[in-house]
């Protein structure tokens, strides 16, 4: 009783499908076997493997991979991008999921699992990428410029009810950050007697959305954000001075009332990896840029929403000195 | 997700709900003022609050644990095996991947094309389901292409269909177990709900130490994850096949595996495939949240446009993978029907639908020829309309919430002060042993004796972990999204049930919020909330709400039209005939409508870790993301999966005494709410 409707659906499934094959027959396509043998040949000069990078989750990290890793695909090694978390990705370097982190903030607990003096010795460090990490207490713009002097930690209790929210529970409201960054800000309010409460903002696009939101409407905003970072071009948020950072001053956490150092930001990899050697191996031990380079990058991604893969390769058209000096 | 299927066809009537001298908010009541009253002598004691890097001994224990398994992953047998495990799912991955995914070295395309694995897809959906599913199946794989996510749509329907796969062979051996034997059932029930009531990003974190990053852990985690439909709707299947069928065979003198076989597994398969239909929404479900441990699919470029804070870009991904829902849905729902249609002789027989297959599958191999050929079938074209799409979807979505921002404000404002402060002051301020006494008592007075075992075995339990007053705050949070939910499913439930139309346009938009991943809306949610707990709540609403919603107006619609019109003829208005009539006798369906909402937005309660909420959310959130806290994020996660069992008890207790049928709720949770028994 359906077999009417049921034919006139074949037949046109058919109809659909000749149609797609004619036109494709008509605008010839390129040649797939012409491509194979050429992706032979060049497999068979290049001797560089595979490439296994992870991506963290912050964009000036995926500048620096996509970057490294688009350099590495011009060597003639097959790079495999991985979106994880740091800890997850360290965990990577001993199963050979992961060959190379690409921006590490420091981390001394991993450091401790997995680097040869005290680990298992299946991470190694590859030196700086270059870039320095500022990590601090930031406030947007407008706040800065109307009320210059809460740019000291000393004057922030005299505004610490603007910033109240319906989180605070009376006090002022602290931004804190993503989970995973490096952050003392709960001991460094009790300890320099600060009349806020840190509320964790959970994700650096939470973060990101609150401060980009605080400009926009000039709402009252202090939290933690570091540089190199683009929204820096977007909104360039100002630095609270805490009392600065001495040797030492963030040794036991619960202590911590001093700023945050200035991070050193350094190349990670598989030890294994490395042992193995080849041009990408080399090629990630020469890597080094600037901050302004990194945001550079970074700004074609998040400002200008271009995909990773086409931000690197405009960024290396347009420094191609600077990439040569990293194949050494 | 619509589930067609009809229901099973005898459903035992409800029995009439007791009613025993006193209404029973009385007592809760009465519990609500003697604890305000105690809160206010001892407020700010013993609320066993943690210092901000305070850890207690068994987070420092499962940290340890941690660091043990990573230092042997070289020696430790069970890790050597989880580890082979994770290498034999990679390496079938990867096979399938260069077959119709990503480039088979050295060929610059897959093995198969765009064009080929379209046709076969198509075909397959035709054999199975008819014209109209291939047609379906056909659009969705070719959207894929048109916007630009082709791998990444493709990768998420394998991970999806290798763990349905192992579900199939996994699951269907315990759902027989489930419906033969009452000891099996026995012991499988407790597992099941636990694992029901876990929240999915709870055991990414164990499953990635175990099995490791990528495909491997994300197959696990999808698998763990849609196990528990199959066995618990298959068992269900198997155990209502009618005992005068078994007897009559069993006359024959059938062996027990000629029954299972020739009688109980054919009768029983429409429930079967219904099972089966819910294992794969569910399977899809979480292979786009195990993006997190870089499990390839659609969910990674909703992530990494989270990262950037682009919500256009991570809307275009999103709304593909919920037209690869509806086709799962519908092409599996399709091919139980026509099961069954074909067992009564309708549609094409025989010889003409070999033909018609045979002919199909000859042009489908002709495409696959094609795409093997050239290169412009084989990967497809780049059009350029998926950042179209995303851009105009971006600058829509601003528009929104500039237009939303201030009612919004003024909104939250008003939940967080008026219900949400007052009440965490009055769960998380009080003594722990206050708190506990209350819950206890309110337990008894909804669930009775049987609530009240689980409810201090599971407080006790999350005593032990040390999470005392996050898991305060998280409850707090539990209950107001759950109250919302519940204001939401009455007005709008009563609505689509009294108005068709209603009911014709809004339900696929409640599919689509269901199945939506939450990563999409959390920025514009965050641009109109801030990072507060409210945004937590609200995420938790909208993924909530829809399942409560259709339950509700599904009961609605249930009262029989004779009741209306009896009431009609004496004389009530709208108002009456809703709060008199109608509300009342769909109760059943309130009362599940809650249930169900509490769990739906407990599992959304950790998504709240990333916006600001805090509690136990951040912990599980910091244990992922911070090595040396690890031990705080397991805790968390037990904590977490311990509330869950607590509550779930306490309203599956208070259902039972509100005369709902343990198999009505039993259907209603396998179904994620989707329709009502009976």
């Amino acid at each position: 009783m359906r077999t009417t409707p049921n034919r006139a659906g074949r037949i046109a499934a058919l109809v659909a499908c000749t149609a797609l094959a004619l036109s494709a027959c008509g605008s010839g396509g390129g040649d797939i076997d012409a491509q194979t043998a050429e992706n032979e040949e060049n497999a068979a000069s290049g001797d560089c493997g595979e490439l296994n990078m992870a991506v963290n989750p912050w964009v000036g990290y995926e500048a620096d991979a996509y970057v490294v890793g688009t350099v590495a695909e011009s060597l003639g090694c097959k790079v495999n991008y991985k979106d994880l978390k740091e800890d997850v990705s360290w965990q990577g370097f001993g199963t050979g999921e992961v060959d190379v982190v690409i921006e590490d903030w420091g981390h001394p607990d991993l450091e401790k699992k997995f680097f040869a003096e005290e680990g298992d010795g299946s991470g190694m460090d590859l030196g700086p990428t270059g870039n320095t990490g500022i990590i601090g207490w930031y406030v947007p713009p407008w706040l800065a410029e109307e009320h210059p002097d809460i740019l000291d930690y000393e004057n922030l209790n005299e505004y610490a009810s603007e910033f109240a929210t319906s989180e605070s529970g009376g006090k002022g409201q602290f931004l804190g950050a993503d989970p995973s960054y490096v952050q003392f800000d709960e001991a460094i309010v009790s300890n320099l007697d600060l009349d806020f409460k840190v509320v964790f903002s959970g994700s650096e696009a939470a973060s990101i959305e609150a401060f980009r939101k605080a400009e926009e409407n000039k709402e009252w905003l202090i939290g933690y954000f570091y540089e190199p970072q683009w929204l820096f071009a977007e909104v360039p948020l100002e630095k609270v001075a805490l009392p600065p950072y001495e040797d030492g001053c963030q040794d036991d956490p619960a202590e911590v009332a001093c700023d945050y150092p200035e991070t050193e930001l350094k190349k990670i990899a598989s030890t294994s990896w490395v042992d193995e050697g080849g041009p990408a191996v080399d090629l990630v031990k020469n890597f080094q840029w600037t901050n302004d380079d990194q945001n550079q990058v970074a700004e074609y991604i998040a400002g200008e929403g271009m995909d990773p893969k086409a931000a690197a390769e405009k960024w290396i058209e347009e420094n191609q000195d600077k990439v040569d000096a990293w194949m050494g | 997700m619509t589930t067609r299927a009809p229901a099973p066809s005898k459903e035992a009537q409800p029995d009439a709900p007791e009613r025993d001298g006193l209404p029973r908010w009385v007592p809760v009541l009465a519990i609500l003022v003697g604890w305000i009253a105690l809160w206010a002598l001892l407020r700010g004691q013993d609320t066993l609050a943690l210092a901000g890097r305070e850890r207690t001994d068994v987070m420092r224990w499962l940290g340890d644990f941690r660091d043990g398994v990573i230092a042997s992953r070289s020696t430790n047998p069970v890790v050597a095996f989880t580890n082979g495990v994770g290498e034999v799912i990679r390496s079938v991955f990867g096979w399938l991947q260069e077959l119709v995914s990503v480039p088979a070295f050295p060929r610059p395309v897959p093995q198969v094309g765009w064009l080929g694995v379209t046709a076969l897809a198509a075909w397959v959906g035709l054999a199975v389901a008819g014209v109209r599913m291939a047609l379906l199946v056909a659009a969705t794989f070719v959207s894929f292409g048109v916007l630009g996510f082709w791998e990444e749509g493709i990768d998420l329907l394998l991970v999806t269909g290798l763990s349905v796969g192992v579900v199939v062979l996994l699951g269907l051996p315990l759902a027989v177990a489930m419906g033969t034997s009452p000891r099996a059932r026995a012991v499988i029930t407790p597992v099941l709900d636990a694992m029901q009531t876990m929240p999915t990003f709870v055991y990414l974190l164990p499953i990635v130490l175990f099995f490791g990053i990528g495909v491997s852990g994300a197959v696990v985690c999808t698998l763990i994850y849609a196990l528990p439909p199959l066995i618990r709707i298959g068992g269900h299947g198997i155990r209502s096949v009618s005992p005068t069928a078994i007897e009559a065979t069993d006359s024959t003198g059938q062996t027990r595996w000629q029954r299972l076989v020739k009688v109980q597994l054919p009768m029983a398969r429409k429930t079967l495939v219904v099972g089966l239909n819910q294992s794969t929404m569910a399977a899809l479900s979480m292979a786009i949240i195990a993006s997190y441990v870089d499990g390839p699919g659609l969910g990674e470029p909703v992530l990494s446009a989270l990262i950037r804070n682009d919500v256009g870009s991570s809307l275009v991904p999103g709304l593909l993978i919920v037209l690869t829902a509806i086709m799962l849905d519908r092409t599996t729902t399709a091919a139980s029907q026509r099961a069954e249609s074909a067992a009564r002789g309708v549609g094409l027989r025989g010889r003409q639908r070999q033909v018609v297959l045979a002919v199909t599958g000859v042009v489908a191999l002709v495409c696959v020829y094609l795409s093997r050929t050239y290169f412009s079938l084989a990967q497809f074209p780049d059009t350029g309309w998926g950042p179209r799409l995303s851009e105009a979807l971006g600058s829509l979505t601003d528009a929104v919430v500039g237009f939303l921002s201030a009612p919004a404000e003024v909104f939250k404002n008003a939940v967080s002060y008026g219900l949400l402060n007052p009440l965490q002051n009055l769960l998380a301020d009080s003594p722990w042993w206050l708190a506990a006494g209350a819950i206890t008592l309110i337990a008894l007075a909804l669930g009775g004796v049987r609530a009240v075992v689980s409810t201090v075995l599971c407080l006790a339990g999350i005593l032990f972990f040390g999470l005392w007053n996050d898991t305060m705050l998280t409850l707090t949070m539990v209950l107001v999204a759950t109250l919302l939910v519940m204001a939401i499913a009455v007005v709008v439930g009563v609505w689509m049930a009294r108005r068709p139309r209603v009911d014709l346009l809004l339900r696929p938009l409640l599919d689509a919020g269901q199945t939506i991943p939450a990563f999409c809306y959390l920025i514009p949610v965050l641009a109109l909330f801030d990072p507060t707990r409210f945004t937590a709540i609200f995420a938790a609403v909208v993924y909530a709400a829809p399942p409560a919603i259709k339950l509700v107006a599904d009961g609605v619609k249930a009262v029989p039209e004779t009741t209306l019109e009896a009431s009609r003829s004496t004389g009530t208005n709208a108002w009456q005939e809703i709060t008199q009539v109608q509300l009342p006798i769909a109760r059943g369906s309130l009362v599940l409508a809650a249930n169900q909402g509490l769990l739906y937005v407990l599992a959304m309660i950790v998504i709240g870790g990333l916006v600001g909420a805090g509690a136990l959310g951040y912990d599980v959130v910091l244990g992922f993301a911070r090595s040396e806290e690890w031990g705080l994020g397991a805790a968390a996660g037990i904590t977490i999966v311990l509330l869950g069992i607590m509550l779930d008890r306490i309203a599956q207790a208070a259902a039972a005494r509100q005369g709902v049928s343990k198999r009505q709720s039993l259907l209603a949770r396998a179904r994620g709410g989707t329709r009502r028994a009976a």
